[in-house]
């Protein structure tokens, strides 16, 4: 049996990978200086820090996409260079990244094995051998997946399980997860949680990059926490609290993550009825009130963000009716949305919130642009006053409105994008998972700013499927489950129990 | 990083700066060179009238060029504009036979290219198809009626006052073309650098799907610019058809690739999303002074086409391969 080859968690074993004294400067930047990384055999070392702390540049260090420009990469304590990504992958090191590459038109096992698959006579490939082989990796992960089922029919999170049984196709030594959770449901959490647990009993050393402090200190058995591209501390996860961690990443104390809140409703804004839509949500109903912040809880796959996008234009629903501030709402395409009041911060901020290779400024005005030019002649000094007036507002970081948004961090470019819709003058804001992939710091700042917003009157509808964040911010809590509406809870029904329970139906 | 008072500057670079090292300025020491060369090459070149008369050699492509421009950058692309040249002709051939004058041949040809236009416009953008196969179809389907009107008749007798659009001089040596192609230039550059239009445009060629989340209605836009190449042509088709005297179904056979190519020389991103007009009329000049500088040398026309090829091709592979060889 594997749980022969236990090793203990405390077990003074030497690490298997360590990075020693690793500089990394991009141009203008120092990403990374002289950072110190410990991955022990058996172990999950858990890597905490806020985005831009050089997290993603130790992974592509670790699996040679980046060379350091000084420093020590040891394994086994002898020190190695990767020059390229398979060196890496030769040496035992494999990554799950955030979006892990995946081809869609490929089957299962095809992706799993790309790049290094069975061969056969004549150096051409042995499908047999890499079907059974991939059917073996996927039932080892307990993935109830066909191999030979081309990826693009497969669901999101059976798609990370390929992504997963990819990784672990080579015969790994250390595995490198990188917010692997982050497009998963709470059961298919659960299952990562015990894929991480076998792995751990394989002997493999793994490094687990999460922002959410129940899964570090759920699964991980060490810390590691970095705080802008420099080695702050490192430990057993069992002798530190989550305020020490926290402190830890920012340098100072943040006690209160939420802020606190004494909403002021007013009237009705925007009375949604009857809502249809004929695959993905139906009969959705329910209002919401000036000052309001209105929590929309469900699973991944529920509809949220489906009737989200429908209720901005996207998508048309075949039937339902949208009412703003009384007057019944002809909503055809976003522009119609914005047109009367209702803005949308969607989740992709990359594909969806931003246009990332314009410059920061272009991006906040694009919605105003009738009010910034004069008959359809842009006024670039309007356009900078309008820019400057919404991203100091947010706090925005960069180093000129003209940089492109995608120079920017997660934090800073959806600040622009929240910028960007405020400065349309919204009377209902809809914010689609606003600090999923932030750090903690942007994420304090972009609640305390919603709760601002709703201080000021505007009406706000947040989907999360972070209990914490929904318990935190929303003043009523709608619970969806495939597409319709499972559950309206507020005040004392709000706990963490009731939301999971209707989120999942049991 | 952390200054509690943050002031953040509009720009670093100003946009002069910016210019000057830009696809623009490379591409202008490339026009000079070019001028130069040519002047010593041969003695006939640094003449005013040859060289009015070379720049017919570009205006009219150049006029499609500009909206084309604006299709390429915001990700899409029109290959059906030579034969909206072939039909629009033919429809103001069929015109006149019917006795329509001057100011009614002018609508016609305008008319025909807006609905040319219209026509791609509306199976892109309503029927959501590919714009590169929907005009690759219509590229047949359009020279193909002005075939099946013309077989291989010719259509003359324009009214002699219908020459000037192609013949015309406005004064001395300046064409009428050569000042509708200025007018026409400066009109897209404004549209395209001035206005809300144009931002939308770069926007939706940066990202279609950001433009539509930001409100942006992508497929108006996309549909006013199917309409405009098709407009351009229509105009491109007066100017030409005007200079010939006469229209075959042949006429203007080929210039899709010249347009697309004048285009990509002016450094529009074949995939979208980057470009600016003077970057075009750039283009134009170069391809025009090319082209002229040949002829004088008596060179055919098939070696042109290779010059022409190997010059698009040049010019953009030059600054990457720089750019490598500097690493």
């Amino acid at each position: 049996m594997q749980a022969e080859n236990h090793i203990p968690t405390g077990f003074q074993s030497a690490p298997v990978m360590a990075l020693d004294g690793i500089t990394k400067t991009f141009p203008g930047v120092k990403a990374l200086s002289d950072v110190a990384l410990k991955l022990y055999p058996g172990e999950v070392t858990a890597l905490i820090g806020e985005n831009g702390a050089g997290k993603s540049t130790v992974v592509k260090i670790l699996t040679g996409i980046y060379q350091p420009d000084g420093g020590a990469i040891r394994v086994d304590g002898n020190p190695v260079v990767f020059p390229t990504a398979q060196d890496a992958a030769d040496a035992g090191i494999t990554a799950i990244h955030q979006e892990t590459v995946l081809f869609d038109e490929l089957s299962a096992a095809e992706n799993i094995f790309l790049g290094h698959a069975p061969r056969g006579k004549f150096g051409l490939i042995d499908w047999a051998e890499m079907e059974r082989r991939s059917r073996a990796i996927l039932d080892s992960i307990g993935a109830e997946i066909d191999p030979m089922a081309k990826l693009r029919d497969l669901g999101i999170a059976n798609k990370h399980l390929v992504a997963i049984a990819r990784a672990l196709s080579i015969d790994a030594r250390v595995v490198i997860m990188d917010e692997p959770t982050a497009a998963l449901s709470h059961k298919e959490i659960h299952e990562l949680y015990e894929l991480v647990e076998k792995l751990k009993s394989q002997g493999k050393a793994i490094l687990f990059i999460s922002h959410k402090f129940d899964e570090i200190f759920r699964i991980a058995d060490r810390f590691t926490v970095f705080r802008d591209g420099q080695f702050i501390g490192d430990g057993k996860i069992s002798d530190v609290t989550e305020a020490d961690l926290v402190k830890m990443m920012v340098g100072r104390d943040v006690s209160q993550i939420f802020p606190d809140r004494t909403p002021v409703i007013g009237n009705e804004v925007l009375r949604v009825e009857g809502y249809n839509h004929p695959t993905e949500f139906a009969d959705i109903s329910f209002d919401l009130k000036r000052g309001e912040i209105l929590g929309f809880y469900g699973l991944v796959g529920a509809g949220r963000s489906e009737f989200m996008q429908s209720l901005f234009g996207i998508t048309r629903p075949a039937s339902g009716t949208a009412t703003i501030d009384g007057t019944a709402a002809q909503i055809r395409s976003p522009a119609d949305a914005v047109a009367s009041g209702i803005v949308y911060v969607p989740e992709d901020r990359g594909k969806q919130g931003a246009i990332t290779a314009l410059p920061i400024f272009q991006n906040v005005t694009l919605p105003s642009l009738a009010r910034t030019s004069r008959h359809g002649f842009i006024q670039l000094a309007e356009e900078f006053k309008l820019a400057r007036e919404y991203t100091s507002r947010l706090d925005l970081r960069a180093a000129s409105l003209d940089t492109p948004v995608g120079n920017l961090s997660g934090g800073n470019q959806q600040k622009v994008v929240i910028a960007k819709w405020l400065a349309t003058q919204p009377k209902v804001i809809i914010l689609d998972e606003p600090t999923k992939g932030i750090d903690i710091g942007s994420k304090a700042a972009v609640h305390e700013f919603m709760a601002e917003l709703a201080q000021q009157g505007l009406a706000v509808i947040m989907v999360s499927s972070e209990i914490p964040e929904i318990l935190g911010m929303s003043d009523r809590v709608i619970v969806m489950r495939e597409g319709r509406i499972a559950a309206k809870l507020s005040g004392e029904e709000l706990t963490p129990e009731t939301l999971v329970r209707n989120a999942a139906g049991i | 990083m952390s200054q509690s008072e943050r002031i953040i500057v509009d720009r670093l670079q100003s946009p002069a700066e910016r210019y000057l090292k830009s696809w623009e300025s490379l591409l202008l020491l490339v026009a000079v060179a070019i001028f130069i060369a040519n002047s010593f090459a041969s003695p006939y070149f640094l003449n005013a009238w040859n060289l009015s008369d070379a720049t017919f050699n570009f205006t009219e492509k150049a006029m499609i060029a500009f909206a084309m421009a604006l299709l390429i950058i915001s990700g899409e692309i029109d290959l059906s504009v030579a034969s909206i040249i072939a039909l629009a002709s033919t429809a103001m051939g069929a015109a006149v036979q019917m006795g329509v004058g001057t100011p009614g041949l002018i609508m016609v040809g305008l008319g025909t290219g807006l609905l040319c236009g219209a026509f791609n416009g509306f199976l892109v953008t309503r029927l959501g198809l590919p714009s590169i196969v929907v005009t690759i179809g219509t590229m047949s389907l359009f020279r193909g009626i002005s075939y099946i009107v013309l077989g291989d008749q010719a259509y003359r007798g324009y009214p002699s006052d219908f020459a000037f659009f192609g013949q015309g001089y406005v004064w001395w040596v300046i064409s009428f073309e050569f000042v509708l192609f200025a007018i026409i230039a400066v009109i897209f550059a404004i549209l395209l650098h001035k206005t809300n239009f144009g931002r939308a445009v770069y926007a939706i060629g940066n990202n279609p799907t950001g433009a539509l989340f930001s409100g942006i209605r992508v497929p108006r836009v996309k549909f006013i610019l199917f309409l405009l190449t098709g407009l351009m042509s229509g105009v491109a088709a007066i100017c030409l058809t005007s200079r010939l005297g006469s229209t075959r179904p042949s006429i203007a056979f080929g210039w899709e690739l010249e347009v697309v190519t004048m285009v990509v020389l002016g450094g529009v991103n074949i995939l979208g999303g980057s470009g600016s007009i003077p970057g075009v009329v750039i283009a134009a000049f170069v391809m025009g002074l090319v082209t002229f500088g040949l002829g004088l040398l008596n060179v055919p026309g098939i070696v042109m086409s290779i010059v022409i090829g190997a010059l698009l091709i040049g010019v953009i592979a030059l600054p990457r391969l720089w750019e490598k060889w500097r690493r």
